[in-house]
């Protein structure tokens, strides 16, 4: 029995000790994501497309498993991530911009854009806004004229607060300047998208994948994007600014891969170097393409950028909220 | 007919081996705790981007039928529940195996879940564009309502007394508030950071179930009365071992008579197979509440509903049958709406989109090739999950001969590990093991189980299409006019108040008849 658990000991030494990252042999042994949403939601399902070619030889050499750490819209997850996740390089995790500054901004958790470094962004999801396909409305000024005439009448639905949905819904109402029934739905975008379809409310924000779905399902009608150009997805669908409504891309969802603050340098330099390309993969792009999820690579310096200036946009957008 | 017509794809050589994979290995991951059908699916989902699209929706399709049906048997032979959806099956199926009739009811499982899975894949098949527009008809108010419904079974489930399990009902719901509320933005009862995230269903479920029983497992001990006890079931499986030709015509018999019993409780198969397709339709609810829903149900239309919670055979198939019963319909609104209506249904829609197939009312026109073979993998899945289950079963069913020392600590490991492994986090790990010893006192004290999950599921569903159809309504005529419209909310309420009313009933005439509550 001794023994055995002598040996039990010298094969753990043996797994743990080579576990000092440094640039020359990381990664040696396999990576573990933390995705911040369950298994099987737009985030989780992209982040497992793009990762899949993390073993191959010209990209990291290791295999990146993702862990889910769901809950409180993503609060439990990114906690966690800032808290408790060893800063090795051997966890990264998944961000989505602007939840998380959002939910920063608004106070309660652990965490804020000083807590990651970011590494490379791999997906831009914009919200659009959709209503159900047998909807009298057809564009953004027949459902600006509605709420005008009935103020705080029009409900419309989205995938909770603090996300980008409710950031869009914020910069409607203010670009419009009406007031609106946000109604913030707990079973998050696909539960938004279901009370449209069914017409428990008038209208909705949501994914442009998975309105983009719908819509060829013959469900709903996308009416306006909330990003600062087209979207190739959705070639014909005007911009909220084309439709007169000063609205940036503030809410269009990011995607990326982070670490930890306290990674050590030479680990951040290999995976920022490494990560955009592996992106870049044809068979990535291949299977995002296919799921409609719209690909948006950025490299590090991009990314510090964009979080920078997302913080300072919220912070106004939020401000007596 | 149409499906008919793409039979061929499924009994390719390719087709047919993934087929017997995932039937065999979701039988096994299902008979795991903790390891859930959405978690068997979304584990699997990688393994099927190499693959042509037919074949990962084969492997899927036949994880998601037998992951479901493999639930029982840890819920029968150790009375863990796998998932929500084998709560019921627990109340029977583990007091009949603990009588040593463990094959017996593994057995019944089994067939029960075949004759309600094939049910509900045919309502799939034939009946598809009718029901997604009767799953679209369950907005914020018909939910809350179908909730409270739910909420009423709790007080003649499985308690002693109507107080007592509407008490653990009240406990149940308090602990599903937990956590950090979204829609309100504020935290609540987060006595401990672990709490941050709320109490996940799923260790919630193990530590409850399987706990306590740990725990009297370990406090019997060793003992000579505790030796002969262990001794006597053991007795009814040896005689049957005796000799190896007597051993197999004894399992072909038993099988044999496990049919016939089946369709002697009729009609629990029937209220069981009904009551599974009609919750699994509805987007959100699901397979969760469909066991209860059919096993209380069941039991108030029963000539013999007393004998239910001792290890009746119409426990186990009524619950069982509508567990399996509810995999096809709950595709419903996922194949024709792009609506997916369960959790497991959500990773599956993951699965199809990855293959670029987007789900819509046109997706037998433009991917026949894809959607009926998958249709009919599961309709073939349910027949390997039945015949490996029974294999299974007689197996597996000697688990009961077990010591019961030894059994505990296999128990404790088992709870370890599948509450640590739903995410990865040993917040769960605690909270599991805090609700469980907790629970272990409640049960002394004639509280149980059953209630108190039920209202952890239902609480939260309640209260989130209350908060969302209150906002609705704020926009719109009032919060009163909102929730008593239309004909399908008056007949939640309707049901809801006969449940009421069949409990008070109840107990009235237990009391009347010198009972002990």
């Amino acid at each position: 029995m001794k023994k055995l658990i002598a040996g039990a000991a010298l094969a753990l030494m043996a797994l743990t000790g080579t576990a000092q990252a440094d640039g020359h042999n990381y990664p040696d042994r396999p990576i573990m994501m933390m995705v911040s949403y369950g298994a099987g939601g737009a985030t989780d399902f992209q982040a497992r497309i793009v990762t899949m070619t993390a073993g191959n030889e010209d990209a990291l050499g290791m295999p990146i498993a993702i862990i889910n750490k769901p809950g409180a819209g993503g609060r439990v997850g990114w906690n966690w991530f800032a808290t408790q996740a060893e800063a090795d390089g051997y966890t990264l995790g998944a961000y989505n911009v602007p939840h998380f500054i959002a939910q920063s901004i608004k106070g309660g958790v652990d965490y804020s854009t000083d807590s990651f470094e970011p590494i490379a962004n791999w997906g831009a999801d914009p919200a659009v806004f959709v209503v159900a396909a047998n909807s009298d409305m057809n564009s953004m000024a027949d459902v600006i004229d509605f709420a005008k005439a009935n103020p705080g009448k029009l409900t419309f639905s989205g995938a909770g607060l603090f996300v980008g949905h409710h950031i869009a819904a914020l910069q409607l109402e203010k670009a419009a300047g009406v007031k609106l029934a946000y109604i913030p739905n707990k079973k998050g975008g696909a539960g938004a998208m279901k009370a449209v379809i069914a017409g428990d409310v008038m209208g909705g924000v949501n994914n442009l994948s998975d309105a983009f779905r719908a819509q060829a399902a013959g469900t709903v009608k996308i009416l306006g994007v909330f990003d600062v150009a087209r979207n190739d997805f959705l070639p014909d669908v005007p911009t909220m600014m084309e439709q007169g409504y000063d609205i940036d891309n503030a809410s269009v969802n990011f995607r990326g891969v982070m670490v930890p603050k306290g990674t050590p340098q030479a680990v951040i330099d290999k995976l920022a170097a490494t990560v955009p390309e592996m992106f870049k993969n044809g068979r990535v792009a291949g299977k995002m393409k296919a799921g409609g999820s719209p690909m948006h690579i950025m490299t590090r310096e991009e990314v510090q950028a964009m979080w920078a200036k997302r913080q300072e946009t919220l912070t106004t957008l939020l401000e007596g909220l | 007919m149409e499906f008919l017509a793409w039979f061929g794809p499924v009994f390719e050589p390719w087709s047919m081996m993934l087929l017997l994979i995932g039937t065999i290995g979701g039988l096994i991951l299902g008979a795991t705790p903790g390891l859930s059908p959405t978690m068997a699916v979304a584990l699997a989902i990688p393994f099927t981007f190499r693959m042509e699209p037919v074949h990962g929706l084969i492997l899927l399709g036949a994880l998601y039928t037998s992951t479901v049906a493999g639930g029982a048997v840890s819920a029968i032979l150790l009375k863990i529940p796998g998932a929500p959806a084998n709560i019921a099956t627990t109340l029977d199926g583990h007091t009949m195996a603990a009588r040593g009739e463990g094959r017996r009811a593994l057995q019944l499982s089994f067939i029960s879940s075949l004759i309600g899975g094939v049910i509900g894949v045919f309502l799939l098949i034939w009946l598809t564009p009718v029901l997604a527009q009767w799953a679209l008809a369950f907005g914020p108010s018909q939910l809350f309502w179908l909730a409270i419904v739910g909420v009423t079974v709790i007080a003649t489930l499985d308690s002693k007394s109507v107080v007592k399990g509407l008490l653990a009902g009240c406990v149940g719901m308090w602990l599903g508030t937990i956590g950090f509320d979204d829609i309100i933005g504020a935290q609540r009862f987060i006595f401990h950071p672990s709490l941050s995230g709320g109490i996940h269903i799923i260790p919630a479920l193990i530590g409850l179930f399987a706990i306590p029983q740990v725990i009297s497992m370990f406090a019997k001990g060793r003992t000579a009365s505790d030796l002969q006890s262990a001794a006597t079931p053991r007795d009814a499986l040896s005689a049957q071992a005796s000799g190896v030709l007597g051993a197999g015509l004894g399992w072909i018999s038993s099988i044999g008579a496990s049919f016939v019993e089946v369709f002697k409780y009729g009609r629990s198969l029937s209220i069981g197979t009904l009551v599974g397709s009609i919750v699994g339709l509805i987007p959100g609810v699901g397979g969760q509440i469909a066991g209860l829903v059919a096993y209380d149900q069941s039991r108030n239309f029963s000539k013999e509903r007393e004998k239910f919670g001792t290890g009746h055979p119409e426990g186990i198939i009524s619950a069982e049958s509508a567990n399996n019963a509810m995999v096809g319909p709950s595709l419903v609104p996922l194949l024709t709406l792009s609506i997916p209506g369960s959790p497991t249904a959500a990773v599956l829609l993951g699965g199809l989109i990855i293959h670029g197939i987007f789900p819509g009312p046109d997706i037998f026109t433009f991917h026949p090739n894809v959607v009926w073979p998958f249709i009919n993998s599961m309709l073939l899945g349910q027949v390997l999950m039945c015949f490996f289950g029974i294999i299974i079963a007689g197996m597996v069913a000697k688990i009961v001969k077990v010591h019961h020392s030894t059994m505990a600590a296999v128990v404790l490991a088992l709870a370890l590990f599948g509450s640590y492994s739903v995410q990865l986090s040993m917040n769960d790990v605690f909270i599991m093991l805090c609700l469980g010893t907790g629970m272990y006192f409640l049960e002394r004290w004639g509280y149980s189980a059953a209630p108190l999950v039920l209202g952890l599921i239902l609480g939260p569903i309640a209260e989130g299409n209350f908060v969302e159809g209150a906002t609705i309504a704020a926009a719109q005529n009032g919060v009163f006019e909102y929730f008593l419209r239309g004909t399908m909310n008056k007949v939640l309420i309707a049901l809801a108040l006969a449940s009421i009313a069949y409990a008070v009933w109840i107990s009235r005439r237990t009391q009347a008849h010198g009972g002990q509550s």
